[in-house]
């Protein structure tokens, strides 16, 4: 059971820890950073290292890590592109500007797995993945899948390029991992990098024109989550819906969820498949809580019911939106943390029975990592 | 005294890399900015991307005048010339 998680946000990244304190018990002990853009933060379980991605707008794309518990933080090597090819050009499809090589955010962070401990991978926008042999002292830039000529159709969904927000590497088998890319799909190499194959066969996108509303390759997965216990089993939180797998993203089958099937945000429980939770908004047309009732969705069938959860969270005139990485479970399944865009922080100890408010005056939250032990 | 360009850089950005200003050898910007950036190696990535452009919310003046050349940085440098590396106003 975790009773410590990091929250990367807007402005700073934060410590949240448990207290002995009865009436409130959990409250944030430790800031870093405050003031710059905490794009995505790393406990990494393998050694305790902590990693965390700043994007300082005029300054770039930087990599910090901390080896004392967040104590003190060193700037490390951070990923960026190899030298562009003379005359190479290339642009995003659907807005026909130039693909640029260069790392413009960091969206995702991942440890190697335990068969492959000096391993971490990195997704960006504009579409690059990267990946380190030797725990964050160098990065490669991964060609086999930058090199596809599926990944030139990639395109910005939110942001104005495609971009990699999700990456799971399969516990007991890290030569398997799954990517999701906003927009362009899930993504599998079985072979630690070496080849890629798009696994988004059933999800549908509304959105497109009919011929194209079930390309795996235009797929708007906004996160993408994999059971730990049942590596096969994934869940989508998609642009058009909910979709989940149970075959390790060789097929997709939509769920409608409740109060709607809109959001960014899913968790999966890490040993029970079929429990994930959600954290729904209205609409893509009007990204607000639904009646402006912030409220998380959970099920415990693999999506045949859900029950929306609201005790402890705010019931009127609340607008908050949680980010794709803001709604993270810890190892034993029954912690959770939900951090929001109008920079609410909530947790559970009991599967989101009920929900307590850590704090309500953050920065606009992006990430909720707990960390493990 | 030898005439040299120098190189000056925001206050902003001496907050995540300590960037002193220098005298360097140099007849183009970027023969400037390698000159610093082989003793200060760590400011390289807070100015330019990895492909050696300038950063696309960063500018850099010679003599007051905003540089042309943000890819190659070819602009001239004279030999007693002022280079000052600042930030484009964006976001507010």
């Amino acid at each position: 059971m975790s009773d410590r998680f990091l929250v990367a946000t807007r402005k700073g990244l934060f410590t949240v820890q448990r207290g002995d304190r009865r009436l409130s018990p959990w409250s944030i002990v430790a800031e870093a950073f405050l003031g710059d853009n905490v794009s995505m933060v790393l406990p990494d379980p393998r050694d305790g290292s902590i990693w965390a991605a700043l994007d300082h707008g005029h300054f770039g794309v930087k990599l910090h890590v901390s080896r004392d518990r967040g104590a003190t933080w060193a700037e490390g090597s951070a990923p960026a592109f190899p030298p562009k090819p003379e005359g190479h050009e290339e642009v995003e499809p659907a807005g026909q500007r130039p693909i640029p090589w260069t790392v413009l955010r960091i969206w995702s962070l991942e440890a190697g797995g335990d068969d492959d401990p000096d391993g971490l991978w990195c997704g960006t926008l504009p579409g690059g993945l990267f990946r380190s042999n030797d725990r964050g002292a160098s990065w490669q830039l991964v060609r086999s899948l930058w090199d596809h000529p599926k990944r030139k159709e990639w395109f910005g969904g939110g942001a104005e390029f495609p971009g990699i927000h999700s990456i799971s590497v399969e516990p007991g088998n890290s030569r398997r991992v799954t990517i999701g890319v906003s927009c362009g799909g899930v993504w599998v190499t079985e072979d630690h990098g070496g080849t890629w194959t798009c696994r988004a066969d059933g999800m549908r996108a509304e959105y497109m024109p009919p011929e194209r509303q079930f390309d795996p390759f235009i797929q708007d997965p906004h996160r993408v989550v994999q059971c730990p216990g049942d590596p096969k089993s994934f869940w989508a939180a998609h642009h058009n819906g909910v979709f989940r797998s149970v075959d390790g993203a060789g097929s997709w089958q939509e769920v409608t969820a409740q109060p709607s099937s809109f959001g960014f945000a899913v968790a999966v429980h890490p040993k029970k498949a079929d429990t994930a939770w959600l954290v729904p908004a209205e609409s893509d047309q009007r990204r607000i809580p639904f009646e402006g009732r912030v409220v998380v969705s959970r099920t415990r069938d693999g999506g045949k019911s859900f029950t929306v959860l609201s005790r402890g969270l705010p019931q009127q005139h609340a607008y908050d939106i949680t980010y794709r990485h803001a709604l993270d479970i810890d190892s034993t399944g029954d912690h959770l943390a939900l951090g929001s865009t109008t920079g609410n922080l909530w947790v559970t100890v009991d599967q989101g029975d009920t929900w307590q408010t850590v704090a309500d005056h953050l920065p606009p939250v992006y990430a909720v990592r707990w960390v493990s032990g | 005294m030898k005439e040299m360009p120098t190189v000056s850089f925001t206050p902003n950005i001496q907050r995540h890399v300590r960037c002193p200003p220098a005298g360097v050898e140099g007849d183009t910007v970027r023969q400037a900015l390698d000159a610093v950036f082989q003793s200060n190696p760590r400011a390289r990535a807070y100015v330019l991307d990895e492909q050696g452009a300038v950063r696309r919310h960063m500018v850099v003046f010679v003599d007051g005048r905003q540089v042309l050349d943000r890819q190659h940085l070819s602009d001239p440098v004279p030999r007693d010339g002022e280079i000052y590396v600042a930030q484009a106003l964006s976001g507010g």
